[in-house]
C-alpha cells in the first residue's frame, strides 16, 4: 500500500510518499500560518496516485493549549463523593488557562475502589440534574471523571448514557478513555481533550478537505499520529484530539529507526539549534517519566524521552573560552552565516572549513579555530548521547536532520553511526510507517507477574485489533509491571502496549 | 518561636518534606495543591516551638496511612484529617491544643496543616520520624516507649473506629493496617495523644520548620541558576554519595510493601563506578561499588541532577540523571534503642547501620 506522511512542525511541513516500507519521494515546505496551504503544497508535489492512507502529525492542538487560543469551555462531572471535594477539577491548572476553560462542575456520589468495588454507587439523578443544567446553559463539551474508573469504566460509562439521553448536543469525554490511574491527571486529560473539541472539528474536516482537494479518492483513509508513534483514526482524533499532542519528536525517532533498520540504540536529530537525543526500544522510543506538563497542565501522558542540547547547524561560536551555542541564527543561517556570506561564525561554518560539511559555491572565510569547535561539538554529542544510554554495552546512533554533519562518525560507546537517505524528512517517514497500537493500563490483583502479563497483553492485542491492526504481525512494545505498596492481595499496576501494521 | 506559615512556607515545605521522605511516604504533591488553595485565600497556619508547649498541653498525632496509588484516585478532603481528630478528642473526652505530623517525610507532612484549616488549632514544629518509614511503629514515641494506644481512623464514607487497647507498638501496626486496608487501602488515622511533655523529650523537635527551610534553599537555588544539590547539602549537611544515571529499577511487592532494587551507572567524576540501592518503600541501603555507604537510619535521599527533585521508589524509572545524598539520622533514632525499630537489622539486613557523613 502506498502511504503519504506529513508532519506539520514549526518551521517545516514535511512530506514522505512510501510504498510499502520504501521511500518513494519526500517534500519539504514551509509551515504556513493557517497550516492547511502547507499541507496542500506538500501534498501537490508528491505523486497521488493509488495512496491507501495519508497520516499527519500535527502541533496544531498543543499550540492551541500554549496559547490558549481557539479553546472551548468545558463542563465537569466528577463521579467520587463523598471524597474529593476539596480538590476541584481544574485544581493545578495554571489561572489564565483554567479561566478560558472553566464551565461549571458538578460532584456526584460514586466511585471505584481499587480492586473493582464500588466506592459508592452512582448517583444517577444527580447525573440526570447535571446534563439538564449543562443543556441549559449550553455547555457541550463535558468531561465524566470517576475514581479507579480505568479499572471499572461502568460508572463513567452510564454517566455519560444518562448524559447524551438528556442533553443530545452533548460531546463527552470520558477519563477512563485517556488510560492513567491517577484520577486529577485522567481528568486534566479529558478537561484538555475536551477544550479542544470545537477546533478539532474544524481541522480534521479541513483536512479531509485538503485531501479531497488534492484529488485523493473516497479509497484514500485519513489518520493522525498520536504521542506513542502510533496511528490514530480521523473519527477518533476528532473524539481525543490531545492524542496527538507532541507526535513529532515521535515521528522522527520511528522515521529515523525505520530508515536505518534499527529496533534498538539511540536517535540525535540534529536541527538548526538543537540536537535532539532520543532512545529506541523495539523500534519505538523509551518514554519520559512520570508526570509531564503540557501547557502547564499535569498529565500522565505518555511522551518520548527526549534529552536537547543547544547544538545546531546555525549555532553560533564564541572565542575565548571557546563555546558552540545555544544561541542560533536560526532560519537566518542561509543569510548571517560566514558560509552564505554573512559575518556570525556557525557550526556550519566549520564544519566547511575543516570539510566535514561539502557545500558547492562556498566564498572564503577566515574561521582558524573550526577544528577546535569540531572537537568540542563531537563532545558535546558523545557526551549527549551517553546520558541517553542505559548500559556501557556500545550501541548504534542514527544521526538525522539538517545539522548531522555534526555527528563525528566514531564515538565512545556507539557501535556505529547510520546516517540513512531521507533523514531530513524522518518525521514525515515515521508518520507513513505508524503503526496500530493497544494499550492496557490497569491493577490486576490475585495474579502473578506472569499470569497478570499475559491477561494484560490479551487486553491490549484486542484493543489493537479492534483498531484495525493486523492480528498475527502485533508485537509487545512496552511492559511495565508495578506491585502496589500497602495493598493485599499482589495487587500489581500492569502497562501493556503492543502495535502492529494496518490492515 | 512561633511563627506563620504562608503560602511561600506551603510551596517550600512540599519540596522540603519529598527530600526528606527518602524516597517514601507518597508525593506531597496533592496534598500541596490542596493546601495551596486554602493558603490562596490568605489563610494562614500559626506553627509553633515544642519548647512553647505546656507540659500538660494535649497533641494530636495525625498521618494518613494506605496506599499512594488510592491516594492519587480517592481524592483526600481536608475534612477528613480534622474528623480523625475530632473522632478521639471525643474518645478521650478533651479537646487538643495543637496537633502535629507523625510523619514530616512525604505527603504526611501536610496532614497536621490540614487537620489545622477546620480545627484552628496551631501545628507543633515537630514529628515522630525526623524523614519518612514504612512502618507506622517506627517512631521517636516508639522508641521512647511511650503508650501505643488509642488510635482513631476515619474514612470519608463516616466509617469510624477507634482501636482502645494493643499490647505492643507493632501490634497498634498491624491493627490500624487491617482496618485501613478494608477502607479501600486509606485513612486518615489520629494515633495515640502526646503530652507538650512527652513531645519536647521524644519527638523530632522543628522538623517542619526545617523541611520548610530545605525547600526554600532549593528555590533560592533554582532562582539564582545555582546548583539546588549543593544548596540541599549545605542546608541538611549532606554527603554526595553519587552521581549517575538509574539503569535498572527491580521492584516486588512483600507483606504489603514496595521492595526492590535500583542500580545506578556513574556519570560525571562517578564515570566507570556503580551504585545500587535497595529499598522498601523508602531508601534503606546505598553501595558503591559493593561497599555499603548509607544505611537506615540515616537518609538516604535520590535527587533529580538538575532540579535537586527528589525521587521516590516508586517513581524512579530507568534512564533518569540522579545524585545520591546521605543525611545522618538524629541522635535517638542511632541510639542502641533507636537501632532495635529503624536501624538495618529492624528492616531484615544484617548489616551494622552507616552514617553517610563520616
Amino acid at each position: 500500500m502506498r502511504r503519504i506522511g506529513i508532519d506539520v512542525g514549526g518551521t517545516n511541513t514535511d512530506g514522505a510518499l512510501l510504498d510499502g516500507s520504501e521511500v518513494v519521494d519526500t517534500v519539504k515546505t514551509p509551515t504556513t500560518s493557517d497550516v492547511l496551504s502547507g499541507i496542500r503544497q506538500a501534498l501537490d508535489e508528491l505523486s497521488r496516485d493509488n495512496i491507501g492512507a495519508v497520516v499527519i502529525g500535527t502541533t496544531q492542538f498543543t499550540n492551541a493549549v500554549v496559547q490558549r487560543s481557539k479553546l472551548n469551555r468545558v463542563g465537569f462531572v466528577r463521579i467520587g463523593l463523598p471524597a474529593g471535594r476539596s480538590l476541584p477539577p481544574l485544581s493545578g491548572w495554571p489561572p489564565d488557562l483554567a479561566e478560558v476553560v472553566r464551565g461549571q462542575t458538578f460532584f456526584v456520589k460514586g466511585g471505584v475502589e481499587y480492586d473493582g468495588r464500588a466506592f459508592e454507587h452512582l448517583d444517577e439523578l444527580a447525573v440526570v440534574e447535571a446534563a439538564k443544567q449543562f443543556a441549559d446553559n449550553g455547555t457541550n463539551a463535558i468531561v465524566v471523571s470517576g475514581s479507579f474508573s480505568p479499572i471499572d469504566p461502568q460508572q463513567e460509562n452510564r454517566a455519560a448514557e444518562l448524559i447524551a439521553e438528556h442533553h443530545p448536543g452533548a460531546q463527552i469525554t470520558m477519563s477512563h478513555q485517556l488510560g492513567q490511574l491517577g484520577l486529577l491527571e485522567r481528568e486534566n486529560a479529558g478537561g484538555l481533550n475536551a477544550c479542544l473539541l470545537e477546533l478539532a472539528a474544524s481541522v480534521i474536516s479541513a483536512f479531509a478537505s485538503a485531501i479531497d482537494q488534492a484529488g485523493l479518492g473516497a479509497n484514500t483513509r485519513l489518520f493522525l499520529t498520536q504521542n506513542n508513534g502510533t496511528l490514530l483514526e480521523v473519527e477518533a482524533a476528532a473524539k481525543y484530539p490531545v492524542l496527538t499532542f507532541a507526535s513529532g519528536p515521535t515521528n522522527s525517532m520511528r522515521g529515523a529507526a525505520m530508515l536505518a533498520d534499527v529496533t534498538e540504540g539511540l536517535v540525535v536529530d540534529v536541527g538548526g539549534t538543537t540536537a535532539d537525543f532520543g532512545a529506541l526500544v523495539s523500534g519505538y522510543p523509551r518514554q519520559a517519566n512520570a508526570a509531564v506538563e503540557i501547557g502547564g497542565v499535569r498529565t500522565l501522558f505518555q511522551l518520548p524521552d527526549v534529552m536537547s542540547i543547544g547544538l545546531g547547524g546555525g549555532s553560533k561560536i564564541y572565542r575565548s573560552p571557546l563555546r558552540i551555542g545555544p544561541e542560533s541564527v536560526g532560519q537566518k543561517l542561509t543569510k548571517e552565516s560566514l558560509t552564505f556570506g554573512g559575518s556570525v561564525p556557525t557550526l556550519t561554518d566549520a564544519a566547511v572549513a575543516t570539510g566535514r560539511l561539502d557545500l558547492p559555491g562556498v566564498p572564503q572565510f577566515d574561521l582558524s579555530n573550526a577544528s577546535e569547535v569540531m572537537d568540542l561539538a563531537t563532545r558535546m554529542i558523545a557526551d549527549g548521547a551517553d546520558r541517553m544510554k542505559l548500559s556501557s554495552q556500545a550501541v548504534p546512533l542514527v544521526a538525522v536532520g539538517g545539522g548531522a554533519f555534526a555527528v563525528p562518525d566514531q564515538m565512545a560507546g556507539i557501535s556505529e553511526v547510520l546516517r540513512p537517505a531521507y533523514g531530513n524528512t524522518a518525521n514525515a517517514v515515521g508518520a507513513a510507517l505508524a503503526e496500530v497500537s493497544g494499550v492496557i493500563d490497569r491493577v490486576f490483583y490475585g495474579l502473578g507477574h506472569e499470569a497478570a502479563l499475559a491477561e494484560a497483553t490479551q487486553l491490549a492485542t484486542e484493543d489493537a485489533v479492534a483498531s484495525g491492526a493486523a492480528p498475527n504481525l502485533i508485537e509487545v512494545i512496552e511492559v511495565e509491571d508495578l506491585p502496589l505498596a500497602y495493598m493485599p492481595g499482589d495487587a500489581r499496576r500492569v502497562r501493556v502496549r503492543v502495535a502492529g501494521p494496518l490492515q | 518561636m512561633s511563627r506563620r506559615l504562608n503560602a511561600q512556607d506551603i510551596d517550600d515545605l512540599a519540596v522540603g518534606a519529598w527530600i526528606l521522605g527518602t524516597g517514601g511516604g507518597g508525593s506531597p504533591y496533592l496534598n500541596h495543591l490542596n493546601m495551596q488553595r486554602i493558603a490562596s485565600t490568605g489563610t494562614e497556619f500559626e506553627l509553633i516551638d515544642p519548647q512553647e508547649l505546656a507540659d500538660e498541653a494535649q497533641v494530636a498525632v495525625v498521618s494518613t496511612m494506605g496506599a499512594p496509588l488510592v491516594m492519587q484516585e480517592r481524592l483526600q478532603d481536608t475534612s477528613d484529617v480534622a474528623r480523625a481528630v475530632e473522632v478521639m478528642a471525643d474518645h478521650i473526652g478533651s479537646k487538643f491544643d495543637a496537633v502535629m505530623a507523625t510523619e514530616i517525610g512525604g505527603s504526611n507532612a501536610f496532614q497536621p496543616l490540614m487537620a489545622a484549616v477546620h480545627l484552628g488549632i496551631p501545628i507543633v514544629d515537630a514529628d515522630a520520624m525526623g524523614r519518612a518509614y514504612p512502618e507506622a511503629q517506627m517512631t521517636s514515641f516508639a522508641i521512647g516507649g511511650l503508650q501505643p494506644w488509642p488510635l482513631a481512623l476515619v474514612d470519608p464514607r463516616g466509617v469510624e473506629a477507634v482501636v482502645t487497647h494493643v499490647p505492643t507498638w507493632k501490634w497498634m501496626e498491624r491493627a490500624s493496617r487491617v482496618l485501613t486496608i478494608e477502607t479501600g487501602s486509606m485513612a486518615a488515622t489520629c494515633k495515640a495523644p502526646r503530652t507538650g511533655a512527652e513531645i519536647k523529650q521524644w519527638s523530632v523537635v522543628n522538623s517542619m520548620s526545617f523541611a520548610i527551610y530545605l525547600g526554600s534553599e532549593v528555590r533560592k537555588a533554582r532562582a539564582q541558576l545555582e546548583d539546588p544539590i549543593q544548596a540541599i547539602c549545605a542546608a541538611a549537611k549532606a554527603s554526595i554519595l553519587f552521581a549517575g544515571k538509574i539503569v535498572d529499577v527491580d521492584r516486588k511487592t512483600t507483606g504489603g510493601f514496595l521492595k526492590g532494587v535500583a542500580l545506578l551507572d556513574g556519570l560525571d567524576e562517578y564515570a566507570g563506578s556503580e551504585a545500587r540501592l535497595e529499598f522498601q518503600n523508602e531508601w534503606l541501603i546505598a553501595r558503591r561499588d559493593g561497599n555499603v555507604v548509607a544505611t537506615v537510619p540515616h537518609l538516604i535521599c535520590l535527587l533529580d541532577a538538575t532540579s535537586g527533585e527528589a525521587i521516590g521508589t516508586e517513581t524512579a524509572r530507568y534512564g533518569q540523571r540522579v545524585v545520591l545524598i546521605g543525611i545522618t539520622a538524629p541522635p535517638l533514632f542511632r541510639s542502641e534503642e533507636g537501632l532495635k525499630y529503624v536501624g538495618p537489622r529492624a528492616m531484615g539486613y544484617e548489616l551494622d547501620p552507616t552514617d553517610p557523613c563520616q
